[in-house]
């Protein structure tokens, strides 16, 4: 496509009937409710999915070689086989890689702030966290594809769960605590100058947060200092809920933390977020 | 009726004052221009009153609607294009103009049929389907003004429109404004240049340093510079020096002689009268002109009769503005 854009479109003048026409008062709509607004936002974030296919790129790679590597490379030394550490650390790298996508909200979020659209959405007359709401559930369907990708990459290496139908329950947990952490990295997002930086503070906080915890060995094996932390690690248990729901086993009591969790995440951050849009200039 | 009123409206950024004690009176359907440097507050000024800012002091009401209590009813009926064209890049500049139409509670087929109405009628038909990313400047600007339109709004705030356009790029923005004033909106335009405010405006406050200094018709303002300048270009610059001796006589002020061999320029009164004797005089002393051009006063040149100064950037104050 070329992109020498005034020989295109610039150079007509512009036809002063045709442009009063469009100008010539139009009936102003009733506005939008908050649901249909926060879906609009949501379209706009499956809109940039599509223009910049190579976001997605980051959310299917990352968790494909996670998956290959830690599978053939310490399979055998940690589990006895590949196979049983594969069975053992498929749900942990379909939490971590969709944790990881988190930061992307965040980074989205800053990028609006350095441009200047965020203008047009703070003056119009729309609820006010949709622009936010809308995006975070626009990166849910990012989630999803993370999710989709880790798994349908575990069953083609030979992952088989002890219920299929536990397996889409355990990506649906999964994608709804990341919902809520997404506002953490929101909160961040506007805090910080860039979204490099964003993007920097976001992994190292998730790096060690990720690792110290269930998702690649049993905690049994560590010290215990650092078994004691895993233990009350939330995404060890989020990993112990996917795991037993692919199993065929519901921790009920598991599952109850990440609710709670997630639902503490949401309502301290979600709030803090919208405030600090509204504030931050 | 007042479509802005503002009284003593105040801003600080930490230790500056960007916007300090500013009052405005806009009558409705008026186009009003916002004339200053860079940094002197207009741009503050402008966010306060769409409701992006709240004002640290002073109060406001936008189309009978305070703009800190009834912030919500304010951004129902006005638009704002901002200095950072408020487009989303990473869309198509139809994606643009349906979201803003579903956002403001079209149903999708009419927020469609409104996008390609106003993409025919901004002359961005071919490039309704490419990324914002790849728009010139112009184009951009015509977006951002189209996404502002997409319900006429009652009062439209334009920050700077034409800052960085080419002159064909300006006229159509130029175009797009009057239209928009002659049916019946009122435009809050702010702008560093007095030719756009002249070209537009039927009102002007001049900004600087977050007050305003001075406020009039476009004519006043220039009847208070109290002078224009005459330009000739000579079609031998063997001439020059006849040329640069009638000029000073004829205008009885001091002749810049330029760069170019060819051409020298007079301080003249601001009517066009004694710069058209002035040229005929030329032709009378048998100097012949290549051409001639009776400048407006910029903006330095107001600055200087209101205040005795250059209009000065302020640095400062404008890296707090853009931070905001």
């Amino acid at each position: 496509m070329s992109a020498i854009p005034t020989t295109v479109a610039g150079s007509e003048p512009l036809a002063d009937q045709v442009l009063g026409a469009a100008l010539s008062s139009t009936a102003r709509p009733t506005r939008p409710g908050a649901v249909a607004a926060c879906l609009t936002f949501g379209w706009r974030g499956m809109l940039k999915i599509k223009h910049i296919p190579e976001q997605l790129i980051d959310v299917t790679l990352t968790p494909v070689l996670f998956l290959l590597m830690f599978t053939y490379l310490f399979g055998g030394a940690i589990a006895g086989s590949t196979g049983e550490y594969l069975h053992f650390i498929l749900p942990g790298i379909l939490v971590m890689s969709v944790l990881f996508t988190t930061v992307y909200s965040g980074v989205t979020l800053n990028t609006d702030l350095t441009r200047g659209v965020v203008d047009r959405f703070r003056s119009l007359p729309i609820w006010r966290p949709a622009p936010l709401v809308g995006a975070v559930l626009g990166d849910s369907v990012r989630y999803l594809i993370g999710a989709t990708v880790v798994v349908a990459l575990g069953l083609a290496l030979g992952f088989r769960p002890g219920s299929w139908i536990g397996v889409p329950a355990a990506m649906l947990l999964v994608v709804l605590f990341s919902f809520s952490l997404a506002w953490v990295f929101t909160t961040v997002g506007l805090l910080m100058r860039a979204p490099n930086a964003v993007m920097n503070a976001g992994f190292m906080a998730l790096f060690p947060i990720t690792f110290l915890s269930n998702v690649f060995v049993q905690p049994d094996t560590l010290p215990s200092w650092l078994k004691a932390f895993v233990d009350v690690n939330p995404i060890s248990h989020l990993v112990t809920a996917s795991r037993g729901l692919m199993d065929g086993t519901i921790h009920l009591g598991d599952i109850g933390i990440v609710l709670g969790t997630a639902a503490a995440l949401t309502a301290v951050f979600a709030p803090l977020t919208t405030h600090l849009y509204r504030t931050r200039a | 009726m007042l479509a802005i009123e503002a009284s003593d409206l105040v801003k600080s950024f930490g230790s500056t004052r960007a916007v300090d004690g500013v009052n405005l009176a806009v009558r409705s359907g008026a186009v009003y221009g916002m004339l200053g440097p860079n940094g002197a507050g207009k741009t503050t000024t402008i966010r306060m009153l769409a409701t992006l800012l709240r004002p640290d002091g002073g109060t406001a009401r936008v189309l009978g609607h305070d703009i800190v209590t009834e912030a919500d009813a304010v951004r129902g009926l006005v638009s704002l294009t901002g200095q950072l064209a408020s487009v989303d890049e990473d869309l198509t500049g139809r994606e643009n103009l349906v979201m803003v139409g579903r956002l403001l509670g079209y149903s999708r087929g009419q927020a469609r049929m409104r996008a390609s109405e106003l993409l025919e009628a901004f002359g961005l038909g071919d490039a309704a389907g490419r990324l914002v990313k790849n728009y010139s400047g112009g184009m951009r600007r015509r977006l951002d003004i189209a996404a502002s339109i997409v319900v006429t709004p009652e009062l439209m705030f334009l920050d700077e429109p034409t800052t960085g356009l080419d002159p064909r790029s300006r006229n159509q923005v130029w175009d797009i404004i009057r239209t928009l004033a002659g049916q019946g909106t009122t435009v809050l335009l702010c702008t560093q240049y007095l030719d756009e405010a002249d070209q537009l405006a039927d009102g002007i406050a001049v900004i600087d340093h977050g007050k305003v200094i001075a406020e009039g018709t476009p004519g006043q303002l220039k009847a208070s510079v109290g002078r224009g300048t005459l330009h000739v270009r000579l079609l031998d610059p063997e001439q020059r020096p006849d040329a640069e001796r009638v000029l000073a006589q004829a205008l009885n002020a001091g002749v810049h002689l330029e760069a170019d061999p060819a051409a020298l320029s007079a301080a003249c009164p601001p009517e066009p009268e004694p710069a058209a004797e002035a040229v005929a005089e030329l032709s009378r002393s048998g100097i012949a002109i290549a051409g001639f051009s009776l400048g407006q006063p910029s903006l330095d040149e107001v600055f200087l009769a209101l205040t005795g100064r250059p209009a000065e950037e302020d640095q400062a104050a404008e890296g707090e503005e853009i931070a905001a």
